[in-house]
């Protein structure tokens, strides 16, 4: 470092990180590691290989990444109208995207049972005698067919379509608490697009679709995967709002995190560390390649 | 990241603690699910009671949660003073596992050490739709049971052993068919919460499934606060449940608590702890609070863990563990 910084203090700055970023992140992850460690690596693979356990993996990241995905679209456009339009209550939209942020997960995920549980607001319109719900009814010939079908199987309740305590309510809860890492993720980098290049773009010819496509979406595209992925992150390791809304039914509604919890009450520590030294590993290959997109991101932008 | 919290907060929360105690002794009961109701009246009445006889003021902090996440919670360093647990084997784990009592601290109080007992009933729909009477019923048709997951919850594995004790009763002791019965019975469940409590929210609250296996107690609650929506069915056969008590030995010793915590639990065997118990639709076990509460509860033919299962710890082997029958239950769907 022969390079005379302006401001001094590099040295004192980089040893508290260190300090701090060991203190609060990497003694409970070595600890986390040397627990899993514990039961020996029989154990650990025994665990980590599991049909049951395997199915919950399928069950936390495949509904995540749908969810993930969903708000990879929606997330995008509701940024797009918050910075682009202006419009009475604007601001209160703005806040009210972070309130998934600031909800204890536990009360949103009560919340979310009580409006689409069978009988409550939102579940009872799905009722087969209900006109949303008749879509789906066996009586009719559509509902008739998905009755048949094995993957559908779990969603066709006796009276109705079921939100909460399937994977569908598992996928609503996801989707809520992702939400807010895609906006605000891409929402800079939409007030950052300048609105002359789009007014190039159509001097030039190029019609909307092609302005959008070739001009606008390419700018967006680093940001809108990094907040996917941050999105994607977070509904991987979520539990406090999906225990409530998902059945928690072994092979169809059990997410890993309930496994794990699981593991404790049967005293099996080392199996329990094991499933969360697995959702570690996978959570850090998703922040990886969300410090990817970043950076790629940043290249593009030309801001690195 | 949140190991640190949990020590800043216990660290916390143990200096409030110290504080506190100076001025007023506080035990702290920790307990499972349903029993909230019966021992807020308990801590009232016993708080009296230990005025009368001391002059102290003692304030009991409660802890409920799933019997099982409780008695870890203790092993791993809730300072539980007593704990009035839904099983033995949960209360066996802090002597194994945590070395907090002596193994045979069930032998220290009367009946067990249980001041109380219960056991298991169904809980159905007002006017019983689906005819509901004993546990075969339970697998006709579409018929929905709403039970907690044995894994995580006490109430869930009497239920468990009550419907195994009931199938071998009825196939003569064909433990083969008893599993087919229990595996059949868990095909009709449709959300396997973690508690007791949680089962009856979605039972009662969301309106999901026919028929809630529950504590005895937590029927009568259910029943009490919604009279027009509900019926108990109290089957032919049940199991015993004992929900047992005890002094945590390491943590009265540390505090200097032995005293208060061990009259605590001796007083849930008196005639108000007695009564408490029966108010509260537990079954008392001294005559004279059974006599006055008889009425209340249903004629059943109660089996016991002991004579059926043999014991608690065979039970937990053989049916809850990593791999036991509860688990072969549910199998990959292959789609």
């Amino acid at each position: 470092m022969g390079k005379r910084f302006i401001l001094p203090g590099f040295g004192l700055t980089l040893g508290y990180t260190l300090v701090y970023l060991t203190l609060i992140v990497l003694v409970p992850l070595s600890a986390l590691f040397l627990k899993t460690e514990s039961g020996g690596w029989q154990h650990f693979w025994n665990t980590i290989t599991s049909p049951q356990v395997v199915a919950s993996y399928k069950v936390s990241f495949g509904i995540s990444l749908i969810a993930a995905l969903i708000n990879g679209v929606f997330g995008v456009i509701a940024a797009w109208v918050l910075v682009r339009y202006r419009f009475p209550g604007r601001r209160l939209l703005d806040a009210i995207v972070d309130l998934p942020f600031a909800l204890p997960t536990a009360v949103a995920g009560i919340a979310l049972t009580t409006l689409y549980a069978p009988n409550d607001w939102i579940g009872h319109l799905f009722a087969y005698n209900q006109p949303l719900g008749s879509f789906i009814s066996p009586q009719t010939p559509f509902g008739a067919w998905l009755a048949t079908q094995g993957w559908a199987k779990d969603f066709l309740g006796r009276e109705g379509l079921r939100i909460a305590f399937s994977q569908l309510g598992i996928f609503i809860a996801l989707t809520f608490i992702g939400m807010p890492f895609v906006v605000r993720t891409v929402q800079p980098v939409i007030q950052d697009l300048h609105l002359d290049v789009e007014e190039a773009a159509a001097c030039l010819g190029a019609t909307r679709l092609q302005a959008f496509t070739r001009v606008i979406l390419p700018g967006l595209l680093p940001a809108i995967f990094t907040g996917v992925t941050l999105a994607y992150g977070r509904a991987v390791g979520e539990y406090g709002s999906v225990i409530f809304i998902a059945g928690n039914l072994p092979f169809k509604t059990q997410i890993t995190p309930v496994l794990i919890v699981s593991k404790l009450e049967d005293y099996d520590y080392s199996g329990a560390a094991g499933l969360g030294f697995v959702m570690l590993l996978a959570s850090f290959v998703i922040l990886l390649l969300s410090n990817g997109f970043q950076a790629w991101d940043n290249r593009r932008r030309g801001v690195a | 990241m949140k190991s640190i919290l949990f020590a800043a907060a216990a660290v916390l929360g143990t200096s409030a603690f110290l504080t506190n105690a100076a001025a007023q002794t506080t035990i702290l009961n920790v307990s499972y699910d349903p029993t909230r109701e019966l021992y807020s009246e308990y801590n009232a009445a016993f708080a009296k009671h230990w005025k009368e006889k001391t002059g102290q003021d003692i304030k009991i902090d409660a802890s409920h949660g799933g019997s099982g996440k409780q008695a870890r919670s203790v092993i791993d360093g809730l300072p539980a003073d007593v704990v009035t647990l839904a099983l033995a084997y949960d209360i066996d784990s802090l002597a194994a596992k945590g070395n907090l009592l002596p193994a045979d601290w069930q032998k220290r109080l009367p009946h067990n050490s249980s001041p109380y007992t219960s056991t298991i009933v169904f809980l159905v729909r007002k006017g019983n739709p689906k005819g509901i009477k004993d546990w075969p019923d339970l697998i006709k048709g579409d018929t929905q049971v709403i039970t907690p997951n044995p894994k995580t919850s006490g109430g869930a594995r009497w239920n468990y052993l009550a419907a195994w004790a009931d199938a071998l009763k009825k196939n003569n002791g064909d433990e083969a068919k008893a599993q087919e019965f229990v595996a059949e019975l868990f095909k009709h469940v449709p959300v396997l919460d973690s508690g007791a409590r949680g089962s009856t929210v979605t039972f009662t609250e969301r309106g999901i499934g026919d028929v809630l296996l529950a504590w005895e107690n937590e029927a009568y609650l259910a029943l009490k606060e919604k009279p027009d929506a509900f019926e108990i069915v109290t089957p032919p056969l049940s199991i015993l449940a004992e929900p047992p008590v005890a002094v945590v030995d390491k943590v009265v010793d540390k505090r200097g608590t032995r005293e208060v915590a061990t009259e605590y639990l001796k007083y849930l065997y008196s005639p108000e702890g007695q009564d408490l118990a029966g108010k509260n639709f537990y079954r008392p076990i001294e005559d004279a609070a059974k006599a006055k509460y008889a009425r209340q509860f249903a004629e059943t033919k109660l089996v016991t863990i002991d004579d059926t299962f043999g014991g608690w710890k065979k039970a937990q082997a053989t049916h809850f563990a990593d791999g036991g029958t509860f688990d072969q239950i549910y199998k990959p769907t292959g789609n």
